[in-house]
């Protein structure tokens, strides 16, 4: 059993488990060559948790990432009951039954159900009283970060951003992305490799029902900036950095491949895994990952069930830290196989 | 930094004084400015209500992106405290009253230049520019407080230069020198104001300056 990383810890502390063994995130760099393109994720991360009472009774709301603007008003949530982050979701209390128009007391904040969808009570459409700058305030003002049951201490804000994080879209960190620092993308620059960002809405890793569980990830917005779509174009080797990013480069893929060289929007409903065909990504820099979890069926697209499971167990052996604030892994196709694209595109010997 | 309608700036403490002036002058120039300051009404659609003592910075930073519809590519800290007034001796001096003055003056801007300076260096290109005062260099009398929290900013901005040497992000401190504004009746109320240069005269100073390289790493705004 992979063991959770408990605390956050210094970057350098990341180690990185690739097909060679494990070495540390200072030594990242020398896995790129030139004609290598890393793709990063630089959302910044909302604080996305809000507790609140409704009929008499604690209810704990969770936004899911808005696929329009940031803030506007109605916005998808998951429910929790009573109790708070350090109880794993899948054994906390349920939420209280919610009926349509019910309004749900936060602060001196009341806001209204919206809908309630069929596939589960736990997830609703609200209705802020206020979007925009003034929705913006009110969650920077009373609004906690979505915690994890396996850290010993509660997060603050600051601890969930990555060093380039920009546009407050995910609710949850692109946490693979928090040890890669600007020191370890000069030295990656150095090596001669580009780097190049996307942003994406990163969502909820968990909603304390199997069946909402099922549906993970939720429809997610993205956006590719041109100069990225140009980067990807002349690149050799696209790697993914997080699994967000390897998602919106996949649901992205057509625009990416033949339409102009300009920005693209759009909201990633894809699921990638062992059967998915990739188009643009070669390799992935990931959280360790475990069998059972989405992310590691999502490794089954890049490598065969085999070295997956051999990597896992060299990083049982090694004692690698699974989960957020733990250690990495790159996992690279062993040669690319895609479909012809239309975009020129050298190949390495 | 050529300023141009590509870019975007944010002003702390930009509803008065210099730091309004900064705002107006930023925009005529083109660049889209948002005005943070703790005042709730302000009838500007690029205003930001905020207190950056006291505020995380994270959200101050997240804010003011999706305010001016981008990155931030100016940073300018403006907003400070005296502390009380008039003015008391450190002897006199209230440790809360110390730290307070820390928080606005100092460790505030220290961590939103922290939330935005991400974006500025993947990008490669940024300013950020702190208001600093006479102060941080002379001992004044009941300026104590200010006087080492502008002092403490200025150290901040030496090392940051240094930090972001060949990144494309400039940093510096400027001496505005004294100006007609509430905060310097506040402190010496028996100043005639028709002596004092106007904010406005110094933010155009200001401007003119950062738009030419080298940068120094303090300048005064008088001598520009």
């Amino acid at each position: 059993m992979l063991r959770a990383a408990h605390q956050t810890r210094p970057w350098r502390a990341t180690r990185v488990l690739d097909r060679y063994g494990v070495s540390s995130i200072t030594e990242l760099a020398t896995r790129f060559s030139p004609g290598d393109l890393l793709v990063l994720n630089d959302a910044a991360t909302v604080p996305a948790s809000l507790h609140g009472q409704v009929a008499g009774r604690s209810v704990e709301l969770r936004l899911v990432p808005a696929i329009g603007a940031p803030f506007s008003s109605a916005r998808k949530a998951v429910l929790f009951g009573a109790g708070d982050w350090r109880q794993d979701t899948d054994t906390r209390e349920p939420p209280p039954a919610l009926a349509i128009g019910d309004r749900i007391r936060i602060a001196d904040v009341s806001i209204e159900v919206l809908q309630i969808d069929s596939r589960s009570p736990r997830l609703v459409t609200l209705r802020f009283p206020f979007e925009g700058d003034s929705f913006a305030a009110f969650l920077y003002r009373e609004a906690r970060v979505v915690q994890y049951q396996h850290l010993t201490s509660a997060l603050a804000l600051e601890d969930v951003q990555t060093p380039y994080g920009g546009p407050a879209w995910s609710v949850e960190m692109p946490s693979t992305g928090r040890p890669i620092t600007f020191e370890v993308l000069d030295q990656i620059r150095a090596r001669g490799a580009k780097v190049a960002w996307l942003t994406h809405a990163a969502g909820l890793s968990a909603t304390g029902d199997p069946a909402l569980d099922q549906m993970l990830p939720f429809p997610e917005r993205y956006l590719v900036r041109k100069e990225t779509v140009r980067a990807i174009r002349s690149a050799r080797r696209v790697i993914a950095v997080g699994t967000t990013s390897a998602r919106a480069l996949e649901a992205a893929q057509d625009a990416i491949r033949t339409g102009p060289a300009s920005t693209i929007e759009g909201v990633a409903r894809n699921k990638i895994g062992p059967s998915t065909p990739l188009a643009i990504v070669d390799a992935i820099l990931t959280g360790v990952h475990s069998p059972g979890e989405s992310h590691y069926e999502l490794l089954g697209a890049f490598v065969n069930e085999e070295e997956l499971a051999r990597m896992h167990r060299v990083a049982e052996e090694s004692g690698l830290r699974a989960h957020e604030f733990g250690d990495l892994m790159l996992v690279a196709r062993e040669r690319p196989t895609r479909p012809t694209l239309a975009r020129p595109r050298r190949r390495s010997p | 930094m050529n300023f141009d309608n590509n870019l975007r700036a944010l002003v702390t403490g930009g509803t008065r004084g210099l730091g309004q002036a900064l705002v107006q002058q930023l925009r005529e120039r083109g660049v889209t400015t948002v005005s943070l300051a703790r005042t709730a009404d302000v009838d500007d659609p690029l205003f930001l209500a905020a207190d950056v003592g006291r505020d995380d910075a994270a959200g101050i930073a997240a804010r003011a992106r999706e305010l001016a519809g981008g990155p931030i590519d100016i940073l300018i800290h403006n907003a400070s405290t005296l502390g009380p007034v008039p003015m008391p001796a450190l002897a006199d001096l209230h440790s809360r009253d110390l730290a307070h003055v820390f928080e606005v003056n100092t460790l505030g801007p220290a961590r939103l230049t922290r939330a935005l300076l991400g974006p500025m260096r993947a990008q490669g290109r940024g300013l950020i520019l702190a208001i600093s005062s006479d102060a941080a260099v002379h001992g004044y009398a009941g300026w104590g407080a200010y006087g080492a929290s502008k002092a403490a900013l200025d150290s901040l901005t030496r090392s940051l230069a240094a930090e972001l040497e060949g990144t494309g992000v400039a940093v510096a401190s400027v001496d505005p020198t004294e100006m007609n504004t509430k905060m310097h009746r506040d402190a010496l109320p028996d100043v005639d104001p028709g002596t004092l240069a106007s904010p406005s005269d110094i933010a155009s100073r200001i401007l003119t300056r950062v738009q030419r390289t080298p940068l120094p790493l303090r300048f005064v705004a008088e001598a520009v």
